[in-house]
């Protein structure tokens, strides 16, 4: 695994494009994957409804990142916690290994259980083991929290075969600026791929967590890839490459897909130097869409016109709405495949800003557009 | 013909049903006349444009859900009265409504409406249903505003008995339609009785005109009613069992559910081609069946393949001449200690297939 940072924004700005190296071997070539990029995430193994055959429908190679599990072409992160199956259930957790809510109850990990899992399984990637705790926990707890973590860093490392090339040291330390240093300055310390933060999503604020953010990314070597989770959001995401962060996964996209939403909202906005967010309907949610809105019955036109995803190219809202309202699974299957196509096509308008120069900018407008339907007047269109 | 109920196969994506070699599915009119109703349907084009399905789509008249789903559904003459599920008001489906809707949805083969009966009822009933049947095909015909792009198929009742079938093949005949189904079948009757109506009305349809046996069926008896002369089939059974953790193989019925499939690496069927044996393992879908739609959607898949294979074999045998070794290969497969069901062999032997070498211990009947 090669990991080289390509250009980095400037002006004072941390956002970086990258350049992520992973294979060669099962008989693949190498593969790049362009950063900031967004890790698909998948339940034992595949995406929640979308197959591998349609799989290929989607951007390659920026679709090939998979969280948990691989097929051939694709590369496999593995990460302990799971947003959606496996909580980390910072109470029951004790020094011995991290615990965690599953489907089949309530499951606690040790290192070296963690590690037979990780061999077992050869991902390209993989996070090294942490003791995330929620933001309201106290101070000494936290301490804890950080200290377990270096410790089972250093266990699994003990018992890598690859030595650490394929790691990400694990960075946690809640909602204090000053452990989050101190872990991340620890971890810097082993000999690592690159740095995975958790311990984000638990409880803190947005606005508590660009310091957080920044504390952590100051402290880590420039040139090493750094993996964050559960940062869903399209803002929350432009928080974290704001500070210098290289790959995300979320589960935006699951959620969505599940309550019948699909993404809209446009993929050009620094091509558009003349962009004003009065030309907008007013009062619209420029974000996504609620297909089974009675008003897409009759809706002939694709979820986005000229999206160029298998859904778009093949399908009306007015056959998802039909779907959604007879509760047939295609319905989940067509929206997964626009959400990711859309969601991707974000993270690939955010690399060409960064290599442009132009990411501040983006940011910026993003979130006043997104913010611009809220302020105005809203008539209830749900 | 899987069954695509409310104008989609069960997790299966066009192109996908594109790809095993799906050339017509089944719609469902009743369920389509309520949601998202025949009008919007219209609107559209047709079904075929609201699915983006571009190969062909067979309707039903509507009729058999009535009568199986609302257990307040009535039958006089004028059709089929029945309770809204929407709202509870009552509700009559005519004859011409049934094609006047079927018209909407624009299917390539829509049924007539007809009295279906349950094969397990006897008496008088099963006599007036044929009757009306032959009666409700006139209307049919004559509500039908598009004879040149749809094909309305009759369908053949009579229950179990010989005589009434014999005169509603008669009936149907006479009206010179595009094709002919077999109806009142596929509802619990004995499988000795099944075979039987199906050779006789094979055995008097005409031989240029395709038959349809409705709601068949497993494997076994599709190559049992293909050896005695049928054509075309629909059944929700590969996509319904494969919800339920099922996969069909040439031996039978897998069920991956089954503990012994955790650590099973071998593929569902090492000799079929589908992507979904191509990638998976007995062990990784064992995780998923029954827990995950993933599981429901990759065995669909590989169900819909095994039956799109099936039809393929007994086709190309056909054709190169080769049916009745196909015919024994698949028995010895299915039943490999040669406990070939009776049925089996005496539909065989109407057929004039011999399968005297798959019997074990069964000497041929009489």
């Amino acid at each position: 695994m090669r990991f080289a940072v390509t250009k980095a924004c400037g002006g004072g700005g941390k956002a970086r494009a990258g350049a992520l190296y992973v294979g060669g071997g099962g008989g693949g070539g190498a593969a790049v994957v362009e950063t900031p990029s967004l890790l698909l995430s998948t339940r034992k193994g595949l995406p929640a409804f979308v197959s591998r055959d349609l799989l290929s429908t989607l951007p390659s190679p920026d679709s090939h990142l998979l969280h948990m599990l691989g097929l051939q072409e694709h590369i496999l992160v593995a990460a302990a916690s799971d947003s959606v199956e496996s909580l980390p259930e910072s109470e029951a957790s004790n020094k011995l290994g991290a615990s965690f809510e599953t489907p089949s109850g309530r499951r606690l990990v040790k290192p070296s259980e963690y590690m037979q899992m990780i061999t077992s399984m050869k991902p390209n990637l993989w996070a090294s083991l942490a003791d995330e705790v929620p933001a309201w926990v106290t101070e000494k707890r936290n301490r804890i929290s950080v200290d377990r973590t270096l410790r089972w860093l250093d266990d699994c490392l003990a018992v890598d075969l690859e030595a650490g090339k394929n790691t990400l040291g694990a960075v946690v330390g809640g909602s204090n600026i000053d452990e989050r240093k101190r872990c991340a300055t620890e971890a810097s310390l082993r000999n690592v791929a690159g740095f995975w933060i958790g311990g984000f999503g638990l409880g803190e604020s947005m606005e508590e967590r660009l310091a957080l953010l920044n504390a952590v990314t100051d402290c880590l070597p420039e040139e090493k890839l750094r993996y964050v989770s559960r940062l869903s959001l399209p803002e929350e995401v432009l928080q974290g490459v704001a500070a210098g962060i290289d790959l995300f996964d979320s589960t935006y996209i699951y959620h969505l897909t599940l309550g019948g939403f699909a993404l809209v909202f446009p993929l050009d906005i620094v091509e558009r130097d003349n962009w004003d967010s009065r030309t907008d309907i007013e009062g619209a949610d420029c974000t996504k869409i609620n297909l089974r809105a009675t008003i897409y019955r009759k809706d002939t036109s694709p979820i986005v016109d000229r999206c160029g995803c298998f859904t778009c190219q093949n399908h009306t809202r007015a056959y998802i709405n039909h779907l959604l309202n007879v509760h047939e699974m295609l319905a989940q299957i067509l929206l997964e495949i626009h959400n990711t196509h859309h969601y991707l096509g974000f993270f690939r308008l955010m690399r060409e800003a960064i290599k442009g120069g132009k990411f501040e900018l983006f940011r910026q407008r993003f979130i006043k557009r997104r913010r611009a339907f809220l302020t105005a007047e809203a008539p209830c269109s749900l | 013909m899987p069954v695509g109920t409310q104008g989609t196969i069960k997790g299966l994506t066009n192109n996908q049903l594109e790809e095993i070699g799906c050339q017509i599915i089944l719609g469902n009119t009743y369920h389509l006349a309520l949601r998202p109703g025949a009008d919007l349907i219209d609107e559209f084009g047709g079904l075929h444009k609201f699915m983006n399905w571009k190969r062909a789509l067979l309707t039903d008249s509507g009729g058999f859900q009535m009568v199986s789903l609302l257990h307040l559904a009535d039958i006089t003459e004028k059709g089929v009265t029945f309770q809204s599920p929407v709202d509870g008001k009552p509700m009559l489906l005519t004859p011409e409504e049934s094609i006047q809707i079927q018209n909407k949805i624009g299917a390539d083969i829509i049924m007539a409406l007809d009295d279906v009966v349950k094969t397990t009822i006897t008496g008088p009933r099963i006599e007036e249903a044929m009757y009306r049947t032959l009666r409700w095909m006139d209307r049919c015909i004559a509500a039908h505003q598009k004879p040149d792009t749809q094909n309305l198929f009759g369908i053949v009742q009579g229950g179990l008995d010989p005589v009434l079938r014999d005169i509603c093949v008669r009936g149907l005949v006479e009206r010179n339609l595009p094709g002919y189904a077999i109806g009142g079948l596929a509802g619990g009757e004995d499988k000795d009785s099944f075979w039987r109506v199906v050779a006789q009305c094979t055995a008097a349809l005409p031989e240029d005109k395709p038959r349809y046996v409705m709601g068949v069926g497993y494997p076994l008896d599709i190559v049992v009613c293909s050896a005695l002369g049928a054509d075309m089939y629909d059944c929700v059974y590969p996509t319904r069992t494969a919800r339920f953790g099922s996969a069909l193989i040439p031996e039978g019925v897998l069920k991956l559910k089954n503990r012994a499939m955790a650590n099973d690496e071998r593929p569902i069927d090492p000799t079929c081609p589908c992507m979904v044996c191509k990638t998976y393992t007995r062990a990784y879908l064992h995780c998923l069946v029954t827990k995950d739609a993933m599981g429901s959607q990759l065995l669909s898949y590989h169900n819909l393949s095994y039956m799109m294979k099936l039809s393929r074999d007994l086709h190309t045998s056909i054709v190169e001449g080769r049916f009745p070794e196909f015919v024994r290969g698949f028995l010895r497969t299915q039943f490999p200690k040669g406990d070939v069901p009776e049925w089996v062999c005496n539909a065989m032997e109407v057929a004039g297939i011999d399968i005297s070498s798959c019997c074990a211990s069964f000497s041929p009947s009489h």
